[in-house]
């Protein structure tokens, strides 16, 4: 293959990096539909269980050093936090209307939020990125890309792939589809419901905690990291079609493409017509808002988003 | 105690906690009261969506944010004599509080319509989700837009006139912030009672039956919104005069989890509740903030009580009375 020129690479490189977005921010909105989907709860704590995951991540790789443990340490640690709200909190707001669950929710941040500052204090974290996954890669046609962002794409789309099985081959992945369709009726065909409502919940939470983990190698892990991928993974959600895990990974790649893609081109474009310095201003801020439009977009043509039930 | 009495005792206490400090000389409680006044009132915009309509909206910071990007905006030209449109016309800023209040409001209820004319087509969880993230577009069009500060906010050096008062005397100031808070509530409390009110009352408990009966839930529900977005850019740009600085913060989410959290620990839908709100999230703040830097665990264990056991939240427990 020929070598390609600077600015096709420049461009592949953006849409490599917006397609690992997308499939971080897939992560954090398949657990929210999901939970959504199989228990009709709008979970606004869930970028905190985002924050737990890097955090459990960073302190367990600053301890041991190995990566692998810091992940594994960072799915325990998410899962765990998530029974525990789930048994202590969330189960008595299932039959609650959207408000409270939106305020007990909110509750939980600010809880999870300052107790993470009082245990870990308020300067960020890092976590490094493994050896083995350190430096950039050579793609063909002269791509230098990293190593660590292009492993992202690929688990996370590994993990897709595995949610698929796992909702459409297993038997729990029945027991989902079935209390998405009627959580009465499942209940009276004698599976354990409340069982199926902590194992879907500490599942999504898992997803949250895995992708807050992989993310916090390339940003600083923070108090405060969860709440904008949880904002984005709304907007995901609200495109794709809320309990629509399709939905959720056509968003999402749809989200992450787009914003970065934005970001990239938006002063570009603007760079054709106006001097330098207000084409960046003009670009970069309509680019922050480029996937607002875009939900708007989608809102204006299918209310209840591209996979949505009606 | 009857929640008539109660609101009268609410309004009584919030007039008489500044004069008291007038008279001992404590501006700093007087300011605080000030902030009671005006956070009040940004609740009672979200209470006329929120309360009356049943419409759960977290991105009321953007109209509370938009109302003091109106009165930074407006000000910083007028303190730096450079016109904000200089063209066919020529457009001054100014430093009169009564046209920036016009222009807060105008231009609050300009984005509620628009974004509630988008978000209206939705129900339930979506119109959750999509308030918060059309308020998440105006935080961070704030941070990137360079013009008026970006990050670091818009600092105005002297508070803004209003004919006949001193509005750097700090109990003036309160007594016109005061002021604005009855007229809205007497507004609120005409409204509760009148056709409109009803209507919107009866579009939150059963949008069916309303569209049965030939009224448009969608038209009704979209001006509850548009007067809900106007009195909280009031509100935001009084919050603006108050601090003498506006930032990308005004909008972020957590503000619009406060303005909702005020209404709530009052009591959804009463009249004073986020009155009651708003004192009480001020005094938790300088009580427990005191006490330890991590206050908002507390402000947390206390908003899930009131969430999972207290209906009707504080004015519901005082007047014994659940949420109607």
């Amino acid at each position: 293959m020929p070598t390609l020129d600077l600015s096709t690479l420049l461009l592949i490189e953006q849409t490599l990096n917006g397609v690992q977005f997308g499939v971080m921010l897939f992560l954090m909105a398949a657990g929210l539909t999901l939970i959504f989907g199989v228990m009709g709860l709008i979970n606004l704590a869930h970028g905190s269980l985002y924050m737990v995951g890097a955090f459990a991540a960073a302190a367990v790789a600053g301890i041991s050093g190995s990566f692998i443990l810091a992940l594994i340490a960072a799915l325990s640690a998410a899962a765990i936090a998530g029974v525990l709200i789930e048994v202590l909190i969330i189960r008595r707001l299932y039959d609650r209307d959207h408000l409270d669950q939106v305020l007990a929710t909110f509750a939980l941040i600010l809880i999870f939020s300052e107790g993470t500052r009082w245990l870990f204090g308020s300067f960020p974290l890092f976590l490094d990125i493994p050896a083995a996954l350190s430096g950039p890669i050579s793609l063909p046609g002269g791509i230098e890309y990293p190593r660590y962002r292009l492993a992202i794409i690929a688990i996370g789309l590994l993990v897709a792939f595995g949610l698929y099985l796992l909702i459409s081959r297993t038997r729990i992945g029945i027991q989902i589809r079935a209390g998405q369709y009627d959580r009465e009726m499942i209940g009276a065909l004698g599976i354990d419901i409340s069982r199926l409502y902590t194992v879907v919940f500490a599942l999504g939470a898992a997803l949250a905690g895995f992708a807050g983990a992989m993310i916090g190698a390339i940003q600083s892990v923070q108090v405060g990291m969860g709440e904008p991928v949880l904002i984005l993974a709304f907007v995901v959600i609200v495109i794709g079609g809320i309990g629509s895990i399709k939905g959720a990974f056509v968003g999402a790649l749809l989200v992450g493409i787009t914003d970065t893609l934005g970001r990239f081109l938006l002063p570009l474009i603007f760079a054709q017509f106006l001097d330098p310095s207000s084409a960046t201003a003009i670009g970069s801020a309509l680019a922050s808002m480029l996937i607002y439009i875009l939900m708007a977009g989608v809102l204006l043509i299918r209310p209840t988003g591209l996979f949505g039930a009606a | 105690m009857r929640e008539r009495h109660l609101n009268i005792l609410v309004l009584a206490l919030l007039a008489a906690v500044p004069l008291c400090a007038y008279v001992s000389d404590e501006p700093f409680t007087i300011t605080l009261s000030t902030k009671v006044a005006i956070l009040a009132l940004a609740g009672v915009g979200l209470n006329f969506a929120l309360g009356l309509g049943g419409l759960v909206s977290l991105g009321h910071a953007m109209f509370f944010g938009i109302g003091g990007y109106a009165m930074g905006i407006l000000a910083s030209h007028a303190q730096s004599y450079t016109p904000i449109y200089d063209g066919l016309f020529v457009f001054e800023g100014t430093k009169s509080m009564l046209v920036i209040w016009l222009v807060a409001v105008l231009a609050g209820a300009t984005a509620a319509l628009v974004i509630g004319a988008l978000s209206l087509r939705t129900t339930g969880v979506y119109f959750i989700m999509i308030t918060l993230a059309f308020g998440q577009m105006f935080y961070y069009f704030t941070i990137s837009w360079p013009a008026y500060g970006g990050e670091d906010g818009l600092s105005i050096y002297v508070r803004n006139g209003f004919p006949g008062l001193n509005t750097l005397d700090p109990i003036q100031f309160f007594a016109l912030c005061y002021g604005i808070l009855l007229i809205v509530l007497y507004f609120f409390w005409r409204l509760e009672r009148a056709p409109f009110g009803l209507v919107l009352k009866a579009s939150r408990q059963n949008p069916l039956r309303v569209t049965t009966v030939g009224l448009g839930v969608y038209r009704i529900q979209l001006i509850a919104f548009v007067m809900s977005g106007a009195v909280t850019a009031l509100a935001g740009a009084l919050f603006a005069d108050l601090n003498r600085f506006v930032s990308p913060s005004m909008f972020s989410w957590q503000t619009s989890g406060e303005i909702m959290i005020f209404v709530i620990l009052g009591g959804i839908a009463r009249l004073c509740g986020p009155v009651i709100g708003a004192a009480v999230f001020i005094l938790l703040e300088q009580i427990l903030g005191d006490l330890s830097q991590f206050w908002h665990i507390y402000l947390g264990v206390l908003l899930l009580v009131v969430v999972l056991f207290a209906k009707g939240g504080l004015t519901g427990l005082i007047t014994r009375r659940g949420a109607s």
